[in-house]
């Protein structure tokens, strides 16, 4: 049983590689269907975000999986083995819960502290658990890792700053513009991220807000929400000449605005200033776009840019959340290792034995005029009991590799042996 | 008295432009303040020393270049105050105060005395030809520097890397449209100076357009923000483009005033 960890993220891998990574839309039951059938994979997760997408695996032969895995990925996404080895970096054992941990507690992210790591770590982990594709030890190690998170953010302030993509944008906004309140807003597409940075873009007050998806109704909700006005997809160019602040994020494959498209749009709106921020993973605004005058593109990637004058005040809250996070991957790893089945039969035996040794002095106590001989037949019978008891979860835990982390986990709960290792 | 006055002057311009620079690298309340009121000084000081001059030669005094100079750099004061005013703009002085000392330390090169006017010169078309001329030209040293905050900022935001000055200049569209304004006060007043300019070349040379070298200078520059104008007007044409513009119109402006003076030759040798 070693939990394992394989993945890419903003550090390793620019945008490019990571949208060709990335395990969207369907993607992501094929993908984890596909992953769970590995035969080196006992349990396995998926998490695919703008910025990462990592397996988390529990594994028994680390090698072969790591070897397995990235064969999968390779042939999975249709890239080369070589250009793979570049991106990843992978983690084994105590070095992989910890990793985990971090990530959900927003320590690995791109913007220290933004919240919606934690949002997509619990769907990546509900998935997992729809599809059965995890068990006792990514259970529980997810299920910890999502606590540790809500530790960080209530014993730090890590979060408050409200760092965030959206955060960013609406800075860079007041560089561009004089004043936002004289301002459209268009939100293209309805990515949680997007929803946010909307959201923030909104309150610090904007004259009209414009909301736009493929598909309509959903456009009307998210309008109904943000108090603005849907509009139809195949209308949304069309809008562009009066929007001024645009924030996107659609699930589209390919560029939904070209750089032709944008140039039609600047001339009708007069080369007013316009600021559109692409936060989708594969990018769905034609970089080249960026090229266009007045027009000021900026992709997840550039975001970064942004934020990193703020990262040291961060930087001193994180070393608190790293200690908790530390603290926590210490806590896990001693659990992991109680599963292992070779205590767990000492401990089942131990508690057998002292179970008839207290039965016994009892008995005794209680007849005091047997023979020598009458004591060792009872004696023996008590051990005969007990082993007979115990033999066959022994047995079990000898010899099933499959289950045996279920086992170890069930017969220590039956046997209470939980109980007795914490007195 | 007057020189006094000018070194006086130049000496506060000078100190307030060191402020400005180094306000430039590394912000501070005390030297954003300290900028304001040693420009106040010097201006105040500058002025007393024009009115000294306009007294005692009993004309306005831009008749020769060391006037001229000083002039020119009064009336970029007198709109940097405005701006600095009415707009707070961060980091304003220092990409003008450089401009200004310049203007100044040149002056203080150039010869001082109060001469009488020479007869071609003695009309009532001096105070008002110069003074359209000026101010026009006073807001177009404006736009330059702001042209040049606008490039900065500009390009922070387009090449993603906000550091340096990001923070603390104004948005790329208050730079732009600063930029416009400062032109649209600008183009009026310089077509009424080449306008009052060929009224006055009438009544004195006989003609209205002699094609020297200050003209031509001027026609070019006109061109130059008309062109600005003209595209701004039509298509909407901002940004970049008119920021470079308006920095090579003011570029033009410089050499139509010191190049040309180098010359000599001409009918405006007198300034």
């Amino acid at each position: 049983m070693n939990a394992l960890v394989i993945g890419l993220n903003h550090n390793t891998a620019d945008i490019e590689v990571r949208e060709k990574f990335a395990f969207n839309g369907s993607k992501l039951d094929e993908g984890l269907k596909a992953f769970k059938e590995l035969s080196v994979v006992e349990e396995g997760i998926i998490l695919s975000t703008c910025n990462r997408v990592e397996l988390y695996a529990n594994v028994s032969d680390v090698d072969k999986a790591i070897l397995d895995i990235k064969g999968f990925l390779s042939s999975f996404h249709n890239i080369p083995l070589e250009s793979l080895n570049r991106a990843l970096y992978i983690y084994t054992d105590k070095e992989a819960v910890r990793h985990i941990f971090r990530v959900a507690s927003s320590l690995d992210s791109m913007i220290v502290g933004e919240p919606q790591i934690l949002g997509q770590v619990k769907d990546a982990f509900e998935l997992a658990l729809q599809k059965k594709t995890t068990g006792v030890l990514l259970n529980k190690l997810m299920k910890k890792a999502i606590s540790v998170a809500k530790r960080v953010r209530t014993e730090t302030k890590i979060a408050e700053n409200a760092v965030s993509i959206s955060f960013a944008a609406v800075e860079l906004a007041k560089k561009i513009f004089t004043d936002l309140s004289k301002k459209v807003f268009m939100l293209l597409g309805a990515g949680e991220m997007a929803e946010l940075a909307a959201k923030h873009l909104i309150t610090s007050g904007v004259k009209e807000v414009l909301v736009s998806n493929r598909t309509y109704e959903r456009a009307c909700e998210l309008a109904k929400e943000l108090k603005g006005k849907a509009v139809r997809f195949d209308d949304f160019i069309n809008e562009m000449v009066r929007t001024d602040i645009v924030i996107c994020s659609t699930g589209a494959p390919t560029y939904i605005l070209t750089k032709s498209q944008m140039h039609k749009v600047m001339r009708e709106r007069r080369q007013r200033q316009v600021f559109i921020i692409d936060i989708s993973v594969p990018r769905n605004i034609d970089p080249e776009i960026n090229d266009l005058e007045n027009v000021y593109l900026y992709n997840i990637d550039d975001l970064q840019g942004v934020v990193d004058a703020n990262i040291f005040e961060r930087k001193k809250e994180a070393e608190k959340a790293e200690k908790i996070v530390d603290e926590e991957v210490e806590k896990f790893i001693k659990w992991q290792e109680s599963l292992d089945s070779v205590p767990t039969i000492v401990a089942l035996r131990e508690k057998a034995e002292e179970i008839k040794k207290e039965e016994l002095e009892r008995l005794l106590n209680k007849l005091n005029n047997l023979s020598n001989e009458e004591k060792e037949a009872i004696e023996c019978m008590a051990s005969a009991i007990i082993n007979k008891l115990i033999h066959p979860p022994t047995a079990a835990l000898k010899n099933s590799s499959e289950d045996k982390e279920v086992l170890v986990a069930v017969i220590r709960r039956l046997y209470g042996l939980e109980d007795e290792k914490k007195r | 008295m007057d020189i006094i006055l000018f070194e006086l002057a130049l000496t506060f311009y000078f100190a307030a432009t060191i402020f400005s620079i180094t306000e430039f690298f590394k912000s501070s309340k005390i030297t954003s303040r300290l900028i304001v009121i040693l420009t106040i000084f010097g201006f105040l000081l500058h002025t007393s020393c024009i009115i000294y001059r306009y007294v005692v030669g009993g004309h306005i005094p831009i008749t020769n270049p060391h006037e001229a100079s000083s002039f020119f750099a009064w009336c970029i004061v007198l709109l940097f105050f405005f701006l600095e005013f009415r707009y707070k703009i961060a980091l304003l002085s220092s990409f003008i105060l450089p401009i200004i000392f310049l203007l100044m330390l040149s002056s203080s090169l150039l010869p001082r005395e109060i001469k009488p006017l020479t007869p071609v010169l003695k009309s009532y078309w001096l105070g008002i030809h110069t003074l359209f001329a000026f101010l026009g030209n006073a807001a177009f040293a404006m736009s330059f520097g702001i042209g040049m905050m606008y490039l900065i900022q500009e390009h922070y935001v387009k090449s993603k890397k906000l550091t340096g000055l990001f923070d603390r200049l104004p948005s790329i569209q208050t730079l732009d449209e600063m930029n416009y304004r400062l032109i649209t006060i600008g183009f009026p007043l310089l077509t009424l100076a080449i306008i009052s300019g060929a009224l006055w070349a009438q009544t004195a040379w006989g003609s209205y357009w002699n094609w020297d070298p200050r003209e031509v200078w001027s026609l070019i520059t006109w061109l130059i923000y008309a062109i600005i104008l003209h595209a701004r007007l039509v298509s909407g044409w901002r940004g970049r483009k008119a920021a470079l513009l308006s920095i090579i119109g003011f570029l033009t402006i410089l050499i139509a005033f010191f190049g040309i003076k180098l010359l000599k030759k001409g009918l405006h040798v007198f300034l």
